[in-house]
């Protein structure tokens, strides 16, 4: 019985997919989980992987080639099977439609068999079914979410056993139609434990990472929804009028780096392996100043203000073509060490477009740096829902006054982009009063 | 012999016609075996000797009922109205024929092949077809699907010998009316012959056994059902179970017995209305090895039975015996054999329909069963004793329940009796599926003045928010 082999969607995003490299040949025997395949998808470089045995019958697509989620793109069978029927569909599709064709909206599904798990006393013959849609029933990749606006497919009821669990739907993997959050998802997310996203069921080629641990204890914060007030409702309705879907508004304070840069000096003397670098404080640095002003490691959500429980700290990492947010998670539980660690190997990883979905989604606020670039400063663009990014410029040597002295230190500028709908200038400011006291008196950070 | 078949339908009632035109739409080759001489022929008991019929005779009932309770304050005066049951009887049947002719230019249409005659399982993927003439011949199919329905069902002392014991099949074919008719079973069929033979003049008696009648529904729906009856004159005896019958007395004597003892009741023609069992028999499913869940054939949620390339459909496939989940089990049955079935059954989103006047109409969990479940809930019940359409329509007795999850607001049940809330079934059953939260209905505008905006009371009632209460 032949099963088609299609382009998977592998990303919440993904439209259409290059097919790096055949893993496999025609005639070659292979069994479940096999590499089939390595596919450039939008995010990531990512495996396909068989999900049953059988003889690779009929290669469609050769390497280098790009076509679009849910296209065929080889088959798997028995030896000798005919497959004249799959192939003339396969190149009436192929004239017929060309890229524009409909992203499959339904299941990342690898394979899709073109005829049910038939009975082997019982010869299936039905024939190709007009199948718009595969009939396989697997899991969704991360719910329908859309990258531009935020917004997430869930069930109402899943979006309020969501809110009570403090989960967000966005952290789920959706299991309903056009892979909408439904209470079975949501059910079997909050008895997995998870406020983390559930894992995507994608078959990513990177080596199977072990969870981020997070230390041990209570969390600082608490996943809370508030109900915002009739103002802030005003606020929010009136502001996206103005500048579109996430009213920005942006707020710059410059940063003496003397002291921090001592202190990473000082530390880094002492390691024997690795590095931190002003980045790893950065993070740090935001993520303790996170936890302390939650108001800012908030999103706006459904009319009201989504309070996240954990801080999570998305890096901006450009990658060739396009950048890529790495979460590091509960970052103010962590230890400079363990952030230093764990963003040095999440960051390689993504150079090499080797990241899984849930280790570049759901973070709950980002920082973007660009001084690298010599850039003094920038804005960047909040990537939704999260309510606030941080732009950090290059750090440089200028001549400042100094108890009524010219002196010259290093200093750096940093702008927030804050969705005005859930931060305010003052509240805002208040943020950014805390992370410029603690990147210039560092002994800030155990107080 | 035919070339092989890719699907082969045993059975051309509501689930298994549905099944066959979906298999050919889908491209399958497909065919049906139908004994048209069987209780059913094309379309099945739903469309020959259940639910349509039914509902012809009930809109006559209705017809009636109408004219005599509320005709004149309605501005009809309605003088020397005569009561026709030969006539009534003759419409349900051509309605019937129609609808059945129409399932044979649709098996044309979409080219199912028919094989008239009574189909058995002889082997894997072998069925061999008896028409009733001619020899048997053989039908190979890649895979079968058994959607042969269920049978009426009577027990001993009470056998059916279509004369003065009857079952439905006869009573929808009753031209004569008795003056005195006792209906066992208080379940949807019960209450919808009770209601027509009622308001056609005869005395009629119910039986039920359990504590309520429509006992899958809430208590409270059988409770207000049993109300409206008895004030219609009917007798409801629920709590009461049928001991034995005198068939040979003029009349036949019933003997019954409740809490408070035994006692008897005179009757003309005894109604049984106590349920109908799948008919399995002698379908050659033994040898295949299919198992069974008591008289039915066991399947899961995609109608597949324990036997490759054997699936089941219909009131042969279990509870709830209704032909619209026999239907639905054809479409995922069909989908499932070519490849692209999308959603397995949902067995706890069926809605049932009692088509009695006040209707009576269900869906989801009972309030007792969602305590059971462990759910805290919410009830919100909007009563119609009020509402603007039910009382422009001359009846506005009943109500609207919902129970929702008290911490999710999600609908776990729906249950409702009154005026048309047939109709309202499906927007409750829609929102169900969509896991919709009550908060989600009372947010619709709902029409004004219209029966639905009843359900949008009930699930403002149970946020203690419904305006008209």
């Amino acid at each position: 019985m032949a099963t088609k082999i299609v382009m998977a969607q592998l990303s919440p995003t993904m439209e259409e997919g290059k097919l790096l490299e055949w893993k496999v040949a025609e005639g070659d025997t292979i069994e479940a989980s096999d590499l089939l395949a390595e596919i450039e998808t939008d995010k990531a470089n990512m495996d396909i992987e068989a999900l049953g045995g059988g003889v690779v019958l009929k290669i469609l697509v050769q390497a280098g080639a790009t076509v679009p989620v849910g296209a065929l793109i080889g088959i798997i069978g028995e030896e000798g099977e005919d497959i004249s029927s799959l192939l003339a569909e396969a190149e009436a599709a192929a004239s017929g439609t060309p890229v524009e064709a409909e992203p499959v909206e339904s299941a990342p599904v690898v394979e899709e068999p073109v005829v049910p798990p038939a009975p082997p006393a019982t010869p299936a013959v039905a024939p190709e079914p007009v199948a718009p849609t595969p009939g396989v029933e697997l899991p969704h990749s991360h719910a329908g979410e859309s990258a531009v606006t935020g917004t997430v497919k869930a069930s109402p009821v899943a979006r309020r056993m969501a809110d009570e669990a403090g989960l967000l739907v966005s952290d789920i993997s959706g299991s309903g139609p056009g892979g909408r959050v439904i209470k079975r998802d949501v059910e079997a997310a909050i008895s997995a434990g998870v406020s983390a996203p559930a894992p995507a069921k994608s078959t990513a080629a990177a080596p199977a990472q072990a969870a981020q641990t997070v230390p041990a204890g209570p969390p600082r914060l608490v996943d809370e929804t508030l109900e915002p007030s009739q103002m802030r409702k005003a606020i929010a309705r009136r502001l996206v009028t103005s500048i579109g879907p996430v009213p920005h508004f942006f707020l710059t304070i410059e940063v003496d780096m003397g002291r921090i840069l001592e202190l990473r000096k000082a530390m880094n003397g002492r390691l024997e392996t690795g590095k931190i670098g002003v980045n790893d404080i950065l993070v740090k640095v935001t993520a303790e100043a996170l936890a302390r002003h939650p108001e800012i490691n908030a999103s706006w959500q459904d009319d009201t203000i989504r309070r996240h429980g954990s801080v999570d700290i998305g890096i901006a990492v450009a990658i060739e073509d396009g950048l890529i947010t790495p979460v590091v998670r509960g970052a103010d539980r962590k230890g400079l060490l363990q952030i230093a660690a764990e963003a040095s190997e999440l960051v390689g990883r993504a150079r090499e477009k080797r990241l899984l979905p849930e280790e570049y989604q759901g973070a709950t606020f980002s920082v973007s740096n660009l001084g690298m670039f010599d850039i003094d400063q920038f804005t960047a663009i909040i990537n939704p829902p999260e309510a606030a990014i941080l732009a950090v410029g290059s750090t440089s040597e200028k001549a400042v006054v100094v108890d009524g002295e010219i002196t010259v230190r290093q200093r750096m500028r940093v702008t927030m982009s804050c969705d005005h709908r859930v931060i305010d200038g003052a509240s805002g400011a208040r943020f950014l009063q805390t992370f410029k006291a603690m990147i210039e008196n560092p002994l800030e950070l155990v107080l | 012999m035919a070339e092989k078949l890719d699907i082969l339908v045993i059975g051309a009632g509501p689930a298994g016609y549905v099944c066959a035109i979906r298999a050919a739409q889908l491209g399958l080759n497909t065919g049906c075996v139908e004994a048209s001489t069987y209780e059913g022929g094309m379309g099945g008991t739903c469309l020959n000797w259940g639910c349509i019929p039914a509902k012809a005779l009930l809109e006559s009932a209705s017809l009636v009922q109408n004219l005599k309770a509320h005709g004149e304050e309605m501005g009809v005066r309605a003088e020397n109205v005569v009561y026709d049951m030969s006539a009534a009887v003759d419409r349900s049947r051509f309605i019937s024929e129609k609808l059945t002719g129409g399932i044979r230019f649709l098996f044309k249409k979409n080219k199912v092949e028919v094989f008239e005659g009574r189909g058995r399982v002889t082997g894997p993927g072998t069925v061999e077809v008896t028409p009733e003439e001619g020899d048997p011949y053989l039908v190979e199919a890649a895979n079968i699907v058994v959607a042969t329905g269920a049978a009426m069902m009577s027990f001993p002392g009470f056998e059916i010998d279509g004369d003065k014991v009857i079952g439905s099949r006869e009573a929808l074919a009753l031209r004569n009316l008795p003056e005195r008719m006792v209906v066992v079973g208080g379940g949807y069929v019960g209450v919808e012959f009770a209601d027509v033979f009622s308001a056609f003049g005869v005395d009629v008696t119910v039986v039920e056994m359990l504590d309520t009648l429509v006992p899958v529904s809430d208590p409270e729906v059988g409770k207000t059902l049993a109300r409206s009856f008895k004030k219609r004159g009917m007798t409801i005896k629920t709590g009461t179970k049928v001991v034995s019958l005198d068939r040979e007395a003029s009349p036949m004597v019933l003997t019954v017995e409740s809490k408070k003892g035994q006692e008897t009741i005179e009757t003309d023609i005894l109604l049984m209305a106590v349920g109908r069992k799948p008919v399995t028999e002698g379908l050659g499913l033994e040898a295949l090895g299919v198992e069974m869940d008591g008289p039915w054939i066991k399947i899961n949620e995609w109608c597949e039975s324990s036997a490759p390339g054997v699936y089941a459909i219909g009131d042969v496939a279990g509870q709830p015996m209704l032909a619209h989940k026999g239907s639905h089990e054809g479409i995922v049955a069909a989908e499932r054999i070519a490849g692209v079935a999308h959603h397995p059954m949902r067995y706890d989103n069926i809605p049932s329909v009692g088509y009695c006047h006040p209707e009576v109409a269900s869906i989801g969990l009972t309030e007792d069963e969602a305590k059971e479940a462990g759910h805290e809930i919410k009830v919100g019940k909007y009563p119609l004793t009020s509402h603007g359409r039910a009382l422009t329509a001359g009846h506005n007795e009943g109500f609207v329940k919902i129970i929702a999850d008290a911490r999710y607001g999600e609908i776990l049940g729906v249950h409702m009796i009154g005026y048309n809330v047939s109709e309202l079934i499906g927007e409750v059953g829609m929102a169900r599926a969509l896991e919709s939260t009550v908060e989600e209905i009372a947010a619709h505008a709902h029409a004004h003045p219209s029966m639905a905006e009843a359900v949008m009371e009930a699930a403002l009632a149970t946020m203690d928010r419904a305006i008209h209460i």
